[in-house]
């Protein structure tokens, strides 16, 4: 734990014994009559404080910590966790893991990860950025985001309030093939929620940001103005009346289309045939011009990981290239299903980049929003949407929807309380363009996605 | 000493003074509330898959939450470790809220023994292993056996055992034993290269001999409830199998009787939880004494229900499980309550106050959500559409609580034509307005039926198990969010 020791602080302090903790348990777990086992740990501590209407509301202090392992005998699988870290409750939790495997069967694709593909001396990603605050500065930049919102218009009439979180923690992986990783990350965010209007007319709307580094987070005053303009945009909506129309998914929702193409080539769907995606690999789910790359790797990033949950090594991955399919999304488990080689997804993805290579012949500034607006011309622009109405065995989706109608590339009114609906494969497939207007807040990074034509129904 | 207490505190070394002297020690600062939440906690969960037991986990959880309240102000803190000095470091900490002062007085502990509205069972044990593991595979058999086109057969089983303690500065002191099983079968059909997968499950607060008992009453007399999940798993997938596109636009839906009754959770009931009515935020706000449904929707939230998922003998703030009559012939009768938010309002607590866990401050949430029996008869409510949707099971939804904007999401329709339910369609979201939509119920059955005991509610991040139910019931118009 090279990197642990640049730091004195008492988390960071607990990382060398936590290692050495979870390397007993897996020595206990072997005298148990284990033949393979692995165990996370993680411990995280932090301080939320919220804050309405200018005043202090709630102030949380965070301290968590888990403990979780899976043996392996003879082919049989057992798993415990336990979130009480005294050594009696370990030595439980082992024993419980040792006993169901008792009794599940013998299922020849479990166990660990092959040891050539883990990660034993997994990179530095720079994902541990501690800030120290105290309580009363913690409720001050809440207040101030807050403020600045309320401040912003007399048409905003209530808060839901500002937050502001500050965690961090690490996370230790080992396992019975001489693996031992852990690192430390942090995680702030800070959020800001009001309401404008009244009576039969009342809307709410939020604003955020989260980074691994305070420092980079967006001013609170930036944010409490964005929610501000955000909630006001929404005031007096209308119903739009059944039609098909073309769809453009503001780039800060966008990424819920690209979670559906996750579930859609994630190994567990795959091998139980309860996707839309079987055997799609090399073929063309998107048009050409559409590429999503995947980069772990990348410093202070959200989703980076230097392994997945199985100490796994992460590694560069085109997901689409041109459009065609280049990688399913796979654990060591239902690699075996499928007769492949896991590709490090074991708790996920880590950081896509989705690129429109259209862009780079138009010019970045020819795909931010208002070009975007410009090209959907006349159709819907969806800001929120509502529901689970996502069906990944058949592609069938039918989510509630609110956004704004756009008429010749200009915003005309905000639309709520009407429903978008089409198939996944045919969305793909009906993609016109992504815009350069990058949304960066999560482990997806795209512009809006235009869609060339979806049913609404309304009134 | 019951076995909670000796559990909870007794073999941690806590007694009645250290409690009385935690409370006290965060009343040194103007606190005019204190409370701790003790908790442990055992789960396990078992599944079956391709024929084989593939995971069986067990899960442990034990520790303590503090909370302070000044006025408007929460302070709180936890540890999983329950020991004395963690419980003071915890108060230490939720105190530093509220300013410098004197606080309220706090009181001798009054222990109440509120009426069980479940067993003090003990799930885990209550088969051995090797039933468990006998059962998912009955489960999987009898999936199987039903239709050939069953391609694949997922079957889980769980079962919680919780014990919590709760003592505040009020003089409330209340111990509980809340054990919960769930049992799910999830197959997929497969038929000419076309595939659906559906799901069929239940679950009570009591031991796992819930699944090897019969419904009383209904279709499914006499056969044990494990074998009707498999059943149930298995037809809705073959209906889905040869649906057609869902309609788009604006039609009458019919919702059937028991699960639909999501409606209520998402239309009303977060809308009436007096967290977001003290603060104004819902589209339910100051309307108390209004008429905000049609006069036929009398709508009630029960924690008293025996042995339902979403009962509580007491809630997470020791307050007992109560029948609260949210709405009353289509008048607004109250809100759903804890004791901060009542306080705050000026109104009793109702026994809503709930938590995921020692690590989550409590709010108002509910426990059992359901429309009282109407007049009409489910056959009579179907005669009168002439073209509309019956939906009568739905995967889920979700609400906009201050626009009133709510959506949910069929699992199994079908189109009304003529008075009569005919072709089966694709699950689709339906949307409409809370007040809206509950103001356009023309029509309610004579046959309230509560759900299997599948409910998970989710709000601020929190988790807790909840019931729903309605009778069969009539919107004159809501937006089907179809293809065609």
């Amino acid at each position: 734990m090279s990197q642990a020791k640049q730091f004195s602080d008492p988390l960071i302090e607990q990382l060398d014994q936590v290692e050495a903790r979870v390397a007993q348990v897996l020595e206990l777990a072997k005298s148990l009559g284990a033949d393979g086992a692995e165990v996370a740990m993680s411990r995280q501590q932090g301080l939320s404080v919220g804050t309405r209407l200018g005043e202090v509301e709630n102030v949380e202090f965070t301290n968590d910590g888990a403990l979780g392992i899976t043996v392996y005998q003879q082919g049989r699988k057992g798993s415990a966790s336990t979130a009480d870290l005294s050594e009696k409750a370990l030595a439980q939790a082992v024993e419980a893991a040792v006993n169901i495997a008792k009794y599940t069967s013998v299922d020849d694709c479990s166990g660990l990860a092959d040891k050539a593909l883990l990660a034993m001396q997994p990179i530095d990603l720079d994902l541990y950025h501690p800030k120290e605050l105290s309580t009363e500065q913690a409720i001050e930049i809440a207040k101030e985001c807050e403020q600045s919102a309320l401040d912003s218009d007399t048409r905003i009439t209530n808060s839901d309030g500002a937050s502001l979180d500050c965690f961090s923690g690490f996370k230790v992986y080992g396992n019975s093939n001489g693996q031992l990783v852990g690192y430390p990350s942090s995680r702030h965010s800070l959020s800001c929620v009001v309401i404008a209007g009244s009576d039969d007319d009342m809307q709410r709307d939020y604003a955020y940001d989260v980074n691994r580094d305070f420092a980079l987070l967006d001013s609170g005053i930036s944010i409490g103005e964005k929610a501000a303009s955000e909630v006001l945009s929404r005031l007096n909506p209308q119903k739009l009346s059944t039609r098909k129309v073309p769809v453009l998914f503001r780039a800060d929702i966008a990424n819920t289309i690209w979670g559906h193409l996750i579930a859609a080539i994630s190994g567990g769907n795959l091998y139980r045939k309860s996707s839309f995606l079987l055997d799609a690999i090399g073929k063309d789910i998107f048009p050409d011009f559409l590429t999503i790359q995947e980069r772990p790797h990348i410093k202070k990033a959200l989703a980076s990981s230097a392994f997945d949950s199985e100490g796994v090594l992460t590694q560069d991955r085109d997901i689409i290239l041109d459009g065609a399919l280049q990688t399913y999304l796979l654990t060591s488990y239902s690699a075996r299903k499928l007769g492949l080689t896991t590709t490090g997804h074991a708790g996920g993805i880590h950081n896509w980049l989705v690129k429109d290579k259209n862009i780079q012949t138009k010019g970045s500034v020819n795909a931010d929003f208002d070009a975007m607006l410009k090209t959907l011309g006349t159709g819907l622009l969806v800001t929120e949407l509502m529901g689970q109405g996502v069906n990944v065995v058949n592609g069938d989706y039918s989510r509630g929807a609110a956004g704004f109608w756009v008429e010749n590339g200009e915003l005309a009114y905000p639309v709520s309380e009407i429903t978008i609906a089409g198939n996944l494969t045919q969305m793909f497939n009906g993609i016109i363009a992504v815009g350069s207007d990058i949304d960066k807040h999560g482990s997806i990074a795209t512009g809006s996605i235009l869609i060339d034509e979806m049913q609404i129904a309304g009134q | 000493m019951n076995n909670v207490e000796q559990a909870l505190l007794a073999d941690s070394h806590i007694d009645d003074a250290i409690l009385s002297k935690t409370l006290n020690s965060m009343m040194g600062r103007q606190v005019n509330f204190a409370d701790l939440y003790f908790q442990s906690s055992q789960h396990e969960s078992w599944m079956l898959e391709d024929g084989i037991v593939k995971e069986g986990s067990y899960n442990m959880e034990r520790g303590v939450g503090v909370r302070a309240i000044s006025g408007e102000k929460t302070g709180f803190a936890y540890s999983d470790d329950i020991s004395p000095f963690a419980l003071q470091q915890a108060a230490d900490a939720a105190k530093g809220i509220a300013d410098s002062g004197k606080g309220a007085q706090v009181k001798a502990f009054k222990r109440q023994s509120p009426i069980k509205i479940y067993q003090t069972v003990e799930p885990l044990g209550s088969l051995t292993q090797e039933q468990k593991i006998d059962l998912l595979h009955q489960v999987e058999a009898h999936a199987r056996q039903i239709d050939s086109r069953v391609s694949q057969v997922i079957v889980s089983l769980s079962g919680v055992y919780e014990k919590i303690l709760v003592a505040a500065s009020d003089g409330t002191y209340g111990t509980d034993i809340r054990p919960l099983v769930r049992l799910n079968c999830s197959v997929l059909v497969e038929e000419n290269g076309k595939r659906e997968r559906a799901s069929g499950g239940g679950g009570a607060r009591t031991d796992y001999s819930y699944f090897f008992e019969s419904e009383s009453n209904g279709s499914g007399q006499g056969k044990a409830r494990y074998l009707t999940y498999a059943e149930e798993a298995v037809r809705q997938a073959l209906v889905n199998l040869v649906a057609i596109d869902a309609p788009a636009g604006t039609f009458p839906v019919v919702l059937g009787a028991g699960w639909p009754g999501v409606l209520l959770h998402e239309a009303v009931g977060h809308g009436l939880e007096g967290d977001f009515n003290r603060k104004g935020s819902s589209a339910f706000s100051g309307k108390i004494g209004q008429q905000v449904t049609s006069t036929l929707c009398t709508i009630v939230d029960d924690g008293t229900l025996e042995n339902r998922r979403g009962s509580v003998s007491i809630d997470d703030e020791g307050t007992p499980g109560q029948y609260n009559t949210l709405i009353e012939k289509g008048i607004l009768k109250g809100y759903m309550q804890d004791k901060h938010n009542a306080e705050l309002m000026g109104v009793k607590p109702t026994g809503n106050g709930r938590r995921e866990s020692y690590a989550h401050l409590p709010m108002p949430r509910m426990t059992n959500t359901y429309m009282l029996a109407g007049e009409s008869s489910p056959e009579d409510i179907i005669k009168s559409v002439k073209k509309g949707i019956y939906a009568p099971n739905f995967a889920g939804g979700q609400v906009d609580i201050t626009s009133g904007k709510f959506v949910f999401t069929s699992s199994e329709a079908y189109l009304i034509e003529d008075g009569e339910i005919t072709t089966p369609i694709k699950g689709a979201t339906l949307i409409g307005s809370g007040p809206e939509a509950m103001k356009k119920v023309s029509m309610v059955g004579n046959d309230l039926k509560l759900d299997a005991g599948v409910g998970v509610c989710g709000k601020d991040g929190q988790s807790v198990p909840v019931g729903v139910g309605q009778p069969t019931l009539k919107i004159d118009e809501m937006t089907i969010g179809g293809t065609q």
